[in-house]
């Protein structure tokens, strides 16, 4: 689903974000991202959604390599990756049906299939009922849930989350993160990037750790708690 | 939480989808959709929609109050070259029957329709009515009025270039001492309306182009103000087809509400030029009344108003929808 092959990300005025990185994350698996700030896990999420470009290697999603990808092929790319963000990123002057159901009028679902289709998403992350409420009244975590049903909405089989307990206490975080192992359950590929080990260290998934730019390891989240 | 099972049923919404009719069905959706969200925003800020329709509207209004204008006086004057004559002064001292044969002759020339003489008594006695010199003529001696031939023309000698040949025709003519036409002002009054009308057609390309900068620095101001909306929506996939759609909608709609408010404009100030028009034309004992805007004229105006207005939006959302960059 996702590969890096011998990856560089250089950005203007020489600060190089990644370097010689390479892993493959295949269909279905589910696995985190971890590193201090600045080891390159936003840079290394902004290559796999287009939204930066890779200075050397190949990064193949999906089957698609994005070094040659056409600008204009990226939407497409886009809505075959669900995102979600630390900060949410929801629209705050429509309601919480209109930011999740926008993934499907982008795609050009009818509308009936758009209400059907938003409901489950809501019904999946417990905001049934919240449709016509302005996400900016609901908690943080209720926003962060909608920012979810949004990234999941049309079924990507690719979701990618960058802090996205960043902001939520404990107990918070693991509803969340039990909302992504639902996802990876039925056959969704899952990369989260996180700081917080003491939410993954009681997980089972694969662990990609990035130091200054380069995969320093990659093993499980179990390993973690032996490291203490 | 609720936890509930995640069924896919994947498959049967893609056939779903895939049916064109339904593709087609949800991008007219959408476009309806779009097209009438879009004048909710606008609906949502009254005051500042108002005023730049307000602008476009003024913008619009002048040109086609000035074409309006101008195609009344075309009317008017239009009716006055049908009444097109030719007066024909004749040298002092030609006998009455000459003047008579002349007469004749010239009612048997081509594209002459009728030829009526007035006799120096006759002129007097017209010029001592009409004038209020009358006094002034009784200190006179005698008649210093010539015999005058007016020459009216058939319908069909009344163009420009047959008049000049039939009036160089009479000029030549033995007794004539000046032949004079007298609806030379009726032609210079039409070139000055010639010009008048391509006056206001420049005038009316640097109001559009007032236009395109009004409408396209609005929408600017509205894409910069929805910038964080617009990274998110390309975050999630939206095509710039996409993104555009509803700018170009919302510059139609200036447009629009812009052409609307320039009819209304125009309609009010011909109404109220129409009252002491009419007046003056009863004095002039005419029966002229203003013309209101032609079906045309307002089918012209309310789409050049929606192309300009979506003109100005293509041009700001080309400019600016490009640098917006997730990063």
């Amino acid at each position: 689903m996702i590969k890096f092959d011998n990856v560089n990300k250089r950005y203007p005025g020489g600060h190089e974000a990644l370097s010689g990185v390479s892993f493959h994350l295949k269909p279905g698996e589910m696995a985190f991202l971890t590193g201090h700030s600045g080891a390159g896990k936003s840079s290394l999420l902004k290559l796999i959604a287009c939204i930066e470009r890779a200075s050397r290697g190949n990064v193949i999603i999906d089957g698609q390599n994005l070094t040659r990808l056409k600008n204009r092929h990226i939407p497409a790319l886009r809505l075959k990756i669900g995102v979600v963000f630390q900060s949410h990123n929801l629209l705050y002057d429509r309601t919480v049906f209109d930011n999740v159901a926008l993934p499907l009028i982008i795609a050009g679902y009818h509308q009936s299939e758009v209400g059907r289709r938003v409901r489950a998403a809501l019904d999946k992350v417990g905001l049934l009922g919240k449709e016509r409420v302005m996400p900016i009244t609901l908690s943080g975590g209720e926003q962060q849930r909608v920012g979810i049903a949004r990234a999941v909405v049309n079924r990507p089989p690719l979701l990618l989350a960058d802090e996205p307990t960043g902001n939520l206490d404990p107990a918070l975080s693991r509803e969340i993160m039990g909302l992504f192992e639902q996802f990876n359950q039925v056959g969704v590929s899952v990369l989260i990037a996180t700081h917080d080990h003491d939410l993954i260290s009681r997980l089972d998934h694969r662990l990609l750790t990035l130091k200054q730019g380069k995969l320093e390891r990659d093993g499980r989240t179990t390993e973690l708690q032996t490291q203490k | 939480m609720k936890r509930t099972s995640v069924k896919s049923t994947d498959t049967d919404d893609r056939q779903r989808l895939n049916k064109p009719r339904g593709r087609v069905n949800a991008y007219f959706t959408h476009h309806l959709w779009v097209l009438v969200s879009s004048l909710g925003v606008l609906w949502r800020t009254p005051l500042a929609t108002l005023m730049t329709a307000a602008v476009i509207g003024i913008a619009l209004a002048l040109p086609t109050g000035l074409h309006v204008l101008l195609q009344n006086v075309q009317q008017l004057s239009m009716g006055w070259e049908g009444t097109a004559q030719m007066s024909l002064f004749l040298k002092p001292g030609v006998p009455e029957k000459r003047i008579q044969s002349l007469a004749d002759k010239l009612r048997g020339w081509d594209g002459v329709a009728e030829v009526q003489y007035i006799s120096r008594e006759q002129a007097l006695a017209e010029f001592r009515e009409l004038s209020g010199f009358g006094g002034a003529l009784d200190s006179l001696d005698e008649n210093p009025l010539p015999a005058v031939l007016v020459l009216r023309p058939t319908t069909e000698a009344t163009e420009p270039a047959q008049m000049a040949l039939l009036l160089g025709k009479v000029q030549k003519l033995e007794s004539v001492d000046l032949a004079q036409l007298d609806m030379e002002w009726v032609r210079r009054l039409s070139g000055i309306i010639e010009v008048g009308k391509r006056g206001v057609l420049l005038l009316g390309g640097l109001l559009a182009l007032a236009i395109l900068l009004v409408v396209g620095n609005t929408i600017r101001l509205t894409i910069l103000s929805r910038s964080q909306e617009i990274i998110v929506t390309k975050l999630i996939g939206a095509t710039n087809t996409f993104i555009r759609r509803p700018f170009l909608y919302t510059g139609f709609w200036y447009g629009l509400m812009g052409a609307v408010l320039a009819w209304l404009l125009v309609a009010i100030l011909l109404g109220l030029l129409s009252d002491p028009v009419s007046r003056l034309s009863f004095l002039y004992s005419s029966e002229f009344s203003l013309d209101g805007l032609e079906l045309e004229t307002v089918i012209i105006l309310l789409g050049s108003g929606i192309a300009l207005g979506l003109m100005g939006s293509w041009l700001a959302v080309g400019r600016h929808l490009q640098a917006i960059e997730p990063t």
